[in-house]
């Protein structure tokens, strides 16, 4: 099976004598449901961050997509995340931009036209039951509204792997299970590898997952 | 209303660059204007003992456009009734060649000190009257406005552009979010910095047509027309063909290489 990520004795720090992550080796298979899970400040997010090029690594190897992350170039990285979709905690929905218009941002930068993206991003906003919110701007929506968009986005240009961080911190029961709902759909039906960052794994969850938790440090497997 | 009063900073920052860039145009072509009259009222004397050409003038200073014999016929008319025709024949004989010489443009008073210099030197000349003193103090003066029109613009363009660079810092700053979520999606620079650019090419185009308004007004009251008038020139203060693509070029160049930079600067911090 293919390996989506890949890292050797991976350290990362973001000042140079205080390391967040240490020496951790593992590897995502291709298509799996991944949850990294830890305390607040174990360095989670920090891990995520890795995979998505927003930090690099002190030490060791890291590999996304077959692109080695380490003194990666921006056009490298650009290639990467158009390849990736990400849902934060904070959504970072553009605020003066339609829901509409947020879901078709990856589109947009992949350089779909308006006559091939505009289908797929109403299929999308019927998945998350955003459509009649549409013309509407994030500031309009609660947050978990704005949760589902950003959802939509990360789905939009059918990535080959989703970073979640903390998708449904803040949510209602109802946004949650919307969220849950499509990124399992997501990998089910488009094989697409999720990897998600949270500090409990949900009950509702009815698909096999690797799980990782992280420790003073140091990445463990649990079975 | 912010993104109205960003614009207007803009502009009028723009607006400042390109007036102070076309009253230095104004003033150089004000000069010009002025030369060219005074070059057509001015000539040098020649005296010789003997006939030159064209040519051999020509190749004394290439300064010297073109060369006319003045003709002593009405001298000698005036001497008909004092002297017999038989002593009148001998001075005419024996009268030197008087000639007029134009010159290509305005000469400097040590141009003209140069210039009577070569020509003394060819031996066939006796005498040559070049007038230094016709430097008059209205050319002086506006030698002198011109340097300082140029100082002042080159001081308004540094002033502005360093406003313009704030300006632009500050919808760095407003535009700071969405240009991060769209890095985030692999949006390479140029896209994400595409609304910026956008905006500095509107509002340089904005800036130029308020710059031909400006002066359309100026020529519509005339009052510069009549200033100039007074010392005898007539020029385009606004050449609304070559001056508007030339300051709408200007304007361009200003807001694109500031917006590069800001771009530029933007993406070494990430």
């Amino acid at each position: 099976m293919d390996k989506v990520i890949i890292a050797e004795n991976l350290s990362l720090s973001y000042k140079e004598f205080e390391t967040i992550i240490s020496k951790a080796s593992f590897s995502i298979d291709a298509g799996t449901f991944v949850f990294i899970t830890g305390a607040s400040g174990s360095g989670k997010s920090t891990l995520l961050k890795s995979f998505y090029g927003a930090i690099e690594p002190r030490a060791g190897a890291l590999m996304v997509g077959g692109v080695k992350m380490s003194r990666i170039s921006t056009s490298k990285l650009n290639f990467l995340r158009r390849n990736i979709g990400i849902v934060f905690q904070d959504y970072k929905l553009i605020k003066e931009w339609t829901i509409e218009k947020n879901v078709m941002l990856p589109l947009i930068i992949s350089g779909y036209t308006k006559e091939v993206s505009g289908p797929q991003v109403q299929k999308l906003l019927g998945h998350v039951k955003l459509i009649h919110q549409a013309g509407k701007y994030p500031p309009e929506l609660s947050g978990g509204e704005q949760q589902r968009v950003a959802m939509a986005r990360a789905l939009a240009h059918n990535p080959i792997l989703i970073l979640a961080d903390e998708p449904t911190g803040n949510l209602d029961e109802y946004s949650s299970q919307v969220i849950w709902n499509l990124l399992e759909g997501a990998n089910t039906q488009l094989k697409t590898t999720i990897v998600v960052v949270t500090h409990h794994i949900p009950n509702t969850i009815t698909i096999p997952y690797k799980h990782f938790h992280i420790e003073m440090g140091n990445i463990h497997e649990i079975s | 209303m912010k993104s109205l009063k960003n614009h207007i900073s803009l502009i009028v920052a723009l607006f400042t660059v390109l007036f102070s860039v076309q009253i230095y145009v104004a003033v150089d072509r004000t000069i010009d204007a002025y030369e060219n009259r005074l070059k057509n009222d001015y000539s040098i004397i020649v005296v010789s003992n003997k006939s030159l050409t064209p040519v051999e003038f020509k190749a004394m200073d290439s300064i010297i456009e073109r060369s006319e014999p003045i003709a002593t016929d009405q001298v000698l008319e005036r001497l008909k009734g004092e002297m017999s025709p038989k002593n009148l024949e001998l001075l005419k004989l024996t009268l030197p060649k008087f000639y007029r010489l134009y010159l290509s443009r305005f000469p400097t008073p040590a141009e003209i000190s140069k210039l009577q210099n070569r020509l003394q030197k060819n031996s066939s000349i006796e005498r040559v009257e070049g007038y230094a003193q016709t430097h008059d103090t209205v050319y002086k003066l506006m030698l002198l406005f011109k340097d300082v029109v140029q100082v002042f613009s080159i001081a308004i363009a540094a002033v502005t552009s360093l406003l313009i660079l704030k300006e632009m810092r500050l919808w760095q700053f407003q535009h700071a979010d969405r240009m991060s979520i769209m890095a985030l999606f692999g949006a390479p620079v140029w896209l994400r910095s595409a609304v910026l650019f956008r905006l500095a090419i509107v509002d340089a185009i904005i800036a130029t047509v308020v710059l031909c308004l400006a002066f359309l007004m100026i020529e519509q009251y005339g009052w510069m027309d009549i200033l100039l008038r007074t010392v005898g020139i007539t020029i385009d203060l606004f050449d609304f063909l070559h001056d508007g693509v030339r300051s709408l070029i200007i304007a361009l160049s200003v807001s694109i290489v500031l917006t590069f930079t800001i771009v530029i600067g933007n993406d070494e911090e990430e």
